[in-house]
């Protein structure tokens, strides 16, 4: 029987963790995340997994880096400064093809910011952040038992396709309750052996693990191998929810908190007789840009809305490609958009 | 006479454990000395079949080429925290890292420091070439005072670069890390001395004991600007001045 358990979204995510068979975790303490170390602190060891509580982000990273070479499911969380830090490993870890989970719970920046719920980190995670061209699968959890769920996720598409994958909450959800029904716990025994890992060469060639090689044209093939897979997860892995969007004059698209809000603004919206619906991106990378185009083609405007600037506003507007407006709203320095503050936007271009 | 091939007794092979690569060290670079120790003692253990190598970045990038182990190259600086995340993965596995005085002492000074503070049961192989090789001669945290390199022209001054770091000293300063020495290869004996000090790095980690440390003084005949006859005789007179030979720590 499944348990049911009401959990913050940092604990959510860290159990779910371990459910899913992560042998090594490793991380630096950050708010708002510091509830998912806490909760790995306490009970990896007593599962006789490993936690340490690395002297950085940049080691823990690479402390991820060596434990994904030695081919069990391994992971890190930060916010986003620490995530800041990471970029380098992240980047080695793409490029040598190492299945491996990072949580940000995203906070105010840039700089040291602050500690309050923001969305602000979206191109450092889906347009690169680290040097070279590659990509990390990344998951916008809206809910708690989301949260859940995609983490449980996220540790499969990892080893599927041998690339970092990346979970974008903030810290809205990460200090958030809510009632969760976890997944049953695997037994890390029972995944499929990694034979490319580095375990010892006993009875085999040696596995080498490496993002390098100084000649060009070998380097453009592992870059070309890189750009097949990232191929394969766009055909693939593109997850999205659509809320009351067939009849809708106005769809909203939001991700994370920041949908959940507007889940909310639409309720109302909709008590006013506005056909307003919602699109809500799951997979931020890759992104449904073909699913939003398509909602786009039978609607007048896509109100983008977001804790930040307007960053995914970019691909909403790459999606849309001028076939219905385009207007943004954004709260920056966390400060959280209320369902009235949504639907006052709405009103305004629902017009 | 002829040489009748199968009548000789053979007094000295290469390693099992190394390939057949070439490596691409300069002449007279101890580098390649160092890895014929490393490999002699995976054989002399009996451990290929279980070791994980750590190439780092520097001249040494290629190491995971010349050993018949799995290996992981990693990023610069990072080893020591990449060998912590292997080892505690598969403490069953034998974890080597294998880096030069700018990865260990310099970029990776947080990552080396900590996994020595941590005690982990892995062997770190730390060449102090006191330069930076790989990209051209520039100075090392280690170089000496006075020492000309690319980028300290007129030498080391220690008014604006300070002075060449003990890093070996410091780990020794630690409570966790059971066997902290500084060898050298510029004679026979060095090289017996070596090579017995990487054989108990490894030994102490097969036996579960904990973090061992060997740092090996090395040449760089090319941006010293030395024969390699000049740059052994200068580690020998002047370099172990510096960074005297020796055991630090033996907790064995
Ligand atoms: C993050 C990063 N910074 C700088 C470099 C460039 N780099 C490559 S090797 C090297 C110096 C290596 O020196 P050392 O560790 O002493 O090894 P050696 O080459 O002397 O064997 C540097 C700075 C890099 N690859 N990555």
């Amino acid at each position: 029987m499944a348990l049911r358990q009401l959990l913050r979204g940092n604990e959510a995510i860290a159990e779910a963790a371990i459910r899913a068979g992560c042998m090594c975790y490793f991380a630096y303490p950050i708010t708002p995340q510091a509830e998912l170390l806490e909760h790995m602190a306490r009970n990896m060891p007593r599962l006789g997994r490993t936690f340490i509580q690395a002297e950085s982000e940049v080691a823990a990273i690479s402390m991820v880096y060596g434990a994904a070479s030695a081919g069990v499911r391994t992971m890190t969380s930060s916010s986003s400064p620490g995530i800041s830090l990471k970029q380098e490993g992240i980047s080695y870890l793409a490029g040598s093809n190492l299945p491996s989970v990072i949580v940000n719970v995203v906070r105010g920046g840039p700089g040291l910011g602050n500690i309050a719920p923001s969305q602000c980190d979206y191109f450092q995670a889906t347009k690169g952040g680290g040097h070279g061209d590659y990509h990390m699968i990344v998951l916008g959890p809206s809910t708690v038992p989301e949260a859940a769920q995609l983490t449980t996720l996220a540790f499969d598409l990892a080893d599927l396709y041998r690339t970092p994958v990346m979970i974008l909450a903030d810290g809205l959800l990460g200090q958030m309750l809510e009632p969760v029904e976890l997944p049953e716990p695997i037994d890390p025994a029972s995944l499929p052996r990694k034979e490319w890992a580095a375990t010892g060469a006993a009875g085999r060639d040696p596995n080498i693990i490496l993002s390098f090689d100084l000649g060009p044209d070998n380097l453009k093939r592992m870059n070309e191998a890189l750009q097949a897979k990232y191929r394969e997860i766009r055909k693939r892995e593109i997850r999205y929810e659509e809320s009351d969007v067939a009849d809708a004059d106005l769809v909203i698209a939001a991700y994370g908190s920041t949908a959940r809000i507007a889940k909310s603004a639409l309720q109302m919206a909709r008590a006013e007789g506005l056909k307003v619906g919602l699109f809500r991106p799951i997979t931020l990378w890759p992104f449904p840009y073909d699913a939003l185009r398509a909602v786009a083609d039978h609607v007048d405007t896509v109100l983008t809305v977001e804790m930040s600037a307007g960053q995914m506003w970019e691909d909403v507007r790459l999606a849309v490609a001028e076939r219905a407006k385009t207007p943004f709203y954004g709260e920056m320095g966390g400060v959280v958009p209320t369902p009235r503050s949504i639907l006052n936007e709405v009103r305004k271009d629902a017009r | 006479m002829p040489v009748d091939v199968a009548r000789m007794t053979k007094v000295f092979e290469r390693p099992k454990s190394l390939t057949e690569a070439r490596y691409t060290y300069c002449p007279g670079c101890h580098h390649g000395v160092i890895t014929r120790i490393i490999g002699q003692t995976i054989d002399e253990l009996g451990i290929a079949e279980r070791t994980v190598g750590i190439a780092p970045v520097g001249c040494s990038v290629f190491a995971y080429l010349w050993y018949r182990c799995d290996a992981v190259q990693v990023a610069h600086g990072r080893a020591s925290a990449v060998a912590t995340g292997i080892k505690r993965a598969r403490p069953d596995l034998v974890v080597f890292s294998y880096q030069g005085d700018g990865d260990f002492a310099s970029i990776g000074t947080a990552e080396s420091l900590h996994a020595a503070n941590r005690g982990e049961n892995i062997t770190v192989i730390f060449v102090n070439n006191q330069i930076y090789g790989m990209t051209g001669g520039e100075m090392a945290p280690t170089t000496l005072v006075h020492q000309k390199t690319t980028t300290t022209p007129d030498g080391r001054d220690p008014a604006t670069c300070g002075y060449p770091i003990r890093f070996s000293e410091i780990i020794a300063t630690l409570d966790a890390p059971v066997y902290v020495t500084r060898q050298a290869l510029y004679d026979t004996r060095r090289i017996q001395d070596c090579t017995k000090a990487v054989k108990k790095a490894f030994q102490n980690q097969v036996d579960g004991k904990g973090y061992s440390l060997v740092e090996i003084l090395s040449t760089c005949p090319t941006n010293w600007r030395m024969s390699p006859t000049q740059a052994n005789e200068h580690v020998a007179n002047v370099v172990t001045q510096v960074f005297p030979l020796g055991d630090l720590v033996d907790r064995g």
